[in-house]
């Protein structure tokens, strides 16, 4: 399994009697494209948050490729995270003050593995595959559009080739044109790599471009 | 990868981080400027005199003898009397002895009546004897030796004709017009107030002052080129120095000036009575100090203040290279980052200016107050005063940073 939650639960950090999720069992196989919805608030950045190892996980067990997040310590979730893990969020997917090939080279710098090809190798097809023109590589990010950005994002999600691709209502902040345009380069840059994809949202519109599709509240028991 | 986020950051914030990157330099320039002339100041009155034993003068204060006696400050109480000098001068311990005679000025310098033996056992720095650009010492009663200041600035050299002043003014009217002074040599500079000193003969003084006291002003008793310098006996001195054959006697010599029974006289080691000097001004360097250390930790502060800022305005930046995989560590170091540079950056900008500053004002400075500056800023201790800065800018870097650490720490349990 890609995933797989096993009485998973977690708490309000200042009040420990109130509970955000309780999962008693939900995995997610490998190549799956995973569709995840639900009203906000109802716990889904801390599903991802667990999942992609930035969250502590305090109670159950929660595996991803098999290994036990949380039996990690928290330097080692940050390392799993850097090499296994890509993420896409809503807004603020990159430093504004760094260019398109910058921002992805920090993230390329956090991970130990990949090739040790030279940025420019590794880094300008992908950019040219999700249709970033090479004129905006170089300007600072606050000057590229909402689409461009998030476009830019996915290359910075998928330049240390991670199995797992985690986003987060990537296209809350878009219009419907580039909505469409975003989700079918996705799509098609996880069918190209083989990855996995949870993909967060309230959007019931997209259910119908996902191999699975998932409502929180037929998972987590927290009424 | 880590230093070119740290820049581009600051870049990214140039307005307050240019504002705090000016509050440290100027801070450096006050610490190191101030240290500097303290220790330049010390170091040149320090080497204004050597191989002197005793400077021996009418009874005062040892510091007032010191001052008016070796650096021309100001004004003696007393003078002791030809005999007086001649009778100590020719005491069996007493190796060389150096009359001075002051009290009058050229253009705002000071004249100095001495005796050749001036030029053979004065000594300066670490026991340098003073030596000649032009020319040689004074042999006649007119013949003046000038300072290399005083060469420069008024434009003087071999040969020239001079008039000297009585009193110290430079627009004294009691001008000796009557006795004409020729230049006959022109000192090498040695950063110390003989260059700014117009040496002549102690002769030369009594004559031009004999001139003066018959009343009339008319035809001098002396007439130039008729005059021997054998011919006049001076009446009286300022004070004299001494060098002894023995060190050892010092001590003894100095108690026996002092109980000199035929007039009050006194006589002082200059190395004590420049500790004692620096007693006193000792008070006035710590408060300076006290000030640029305040100066710097309001820097320092501004420097934290812009920092801890910056905080709130880059959480998204911080939340993002957490889920990068940057761990918390990596967030507190770059802060720490941010603030080195910013320091780095100030010390340059103020070193150097300092070092400018110096270069632009170090003429004015010498002639105005005969304070010769070395233009090299960055000695050993200001060196260690750069490393204090830096800690203290790194210490105050760490309010912000540690907020920045905890909040991205803050990630895993929220």
């Amino acid at each position: 399994m890609m995933i797989e939650l096993n009485g998973v639960s977690v708490t309000q950090p200042n009040a420990p009697e109130l509970s955000i999720l309780d999962i008693e069992n939900w995995s997610v196989d490998y190549r799956q494209t995973v569709f995840v919805h639900g009203p906000s608030g109802s716990g889904k950045s801390t599903l991802l948050n667990l999942v992609s190892g930035l969250l502590e996980c305090r109670e159950g067990s929660i595996s991803v490729l098999g290994e036990r997040l949380d039996q990690m310590s928290r330097r080692r979730r940050d390392r799993f995270r850097a090499n296994h893990i890509g993420y896409v969020f809503q807004r603020f997917n990159l430093v504004s003050y760094l260019n398109a090939i910058e921002n992805i080279e920090l993230a390329r710098s956090f991970s130990e593995r990949g090739d040790r090809k030279t940025s420019a190798d590794t880094i300008r097809p992908l950019l040219e595959s999700l249709n970033v023109a090479s004129r905006e590589w170089l300007k600072p990010i606050s000057q590229l559009s909402m689409g461009q950005q998030q476009r830019v994002a996915i290359a910075r999600a998928l330049v240390n080739r991670p199995e797992l691709l985690v986003a987060d209502e990537p296209t809350s902040s878009l219009d419907q044109d580039n909505r469409d345009t975003f989700l079918s380069v996705l799509m098609s840059i996880i069918e190209e790599h083989k990855m996995t994809l949870l993909f967060v949202s309230h959007d019931m519109g997209l259910a119908g471009h996902f191999t699975q599709v998932q409502a929180l509240n037929d998972i987590n028991r927290v009424v | 990868m880590f230093l070119r986020i740290a820049i581009k950051s600051l870049l990214n914030r140039k307005g307050s981080v240019i504002m705090s990157l000016l509050a440290i330099s100027v801070a450096i320039f006050v610490l190191l400027g101030i240290e500097h002339i303290r220790q330049q100041a010390r170091d040149s009155f320090a080497s204004t005199v050597s191989g002197v034993d005793l400077v021996v003068g009418a009874k005062t204060g040892s510091l007032n003898l010191l001052l008016y006696s070796v650096f021309r400050v100001g004004a003696p109480t007393d003078n002791i009397s030809w005999e007086a000098y001649k009778e100590i001068a020719e005491g069996k311990d007493v190796a060389w002895a150096i009359p001075l005679s002051l009290g009058d000025s050229h253009n705002g310098y000071r004249v100095l009546g001495t005796t050749p033996d001036y030029f053979q056992h004065f000594s300066f720095g670490n026991k340098r004897i003073l030596e000649f650009v032009e020319g040689e010492a004074f042999e006649g009663v007119f013949d003046v030796v000038l300072g290399a200041e005083v060469a420069r600035t008024l434009g003087y050299s071999l040969g020239d004709e001079i008039t000297l002043a009585h009193g110290t003014v430079s627009t004294s009217f009691s001008l000796h017009e009557n006795s004409p002074f020729t230049v006959v040599g022109i000192l090498s500079p040695t950063g110390t107030p003989v260059d700014q000193t117009v040496h002549v003969q102690l002769q030369g003084i009594e004559a031009m002052h004999a001139g003066s006291e018959s009343g009339f002003g008319g035809p001098a008793m002396y007439n130039q080129g008729q005059l021997e310098v054998d011919e006049i006996e001076p009446k009286s001195i300022t004070a004299f120095m001494l060098g002894l054959k023995s060190r050892m006697v010092t001590f003894r010599l100095q108690r026996e000036i002092n109980g000199y029974s035929a007039e009050p006289l006194m006589a002082i080691l200059p190395g004590v009575a420049l500790s004692e000097l620096w007693q006193m001004v000792g008070v006035f360097e710590s408060v300076l100090r006290l000030i640029s250390m305040l100066v710097l930790v309001a820097a320092v502060l501004g420097l934290g203040a812009v920092l801890l800022a910056s905080v709130r305005e880059r959480s998204h930046e911080i939340h993002l290279l957490r889920v990068l995989g940057a761990p918390s560590y990596y967030l507190f170091l770059l802060m720490e980052l941010e603030a080195l540079l910013i320091c780095l950056a100030g010390m340059i900008l103020g070193t150097a200016c300092l070092y400018l500053c110096i270069v632009a004002l170090g003429d004015a400075l010498f002639s105005n107050f005969g304070l010769h500056l070395d233009a090299g800023v960055l000695t050993q201790d200001g060196v260690v005063i750069l490393l204090f800065v830096l800690a203290a800018a790194l210490t105050a870097a760490a309010v912000p940073s540690i907020r920045v650490y905890s909040q991205a720490k803050a990630y895993n349990s929220q």
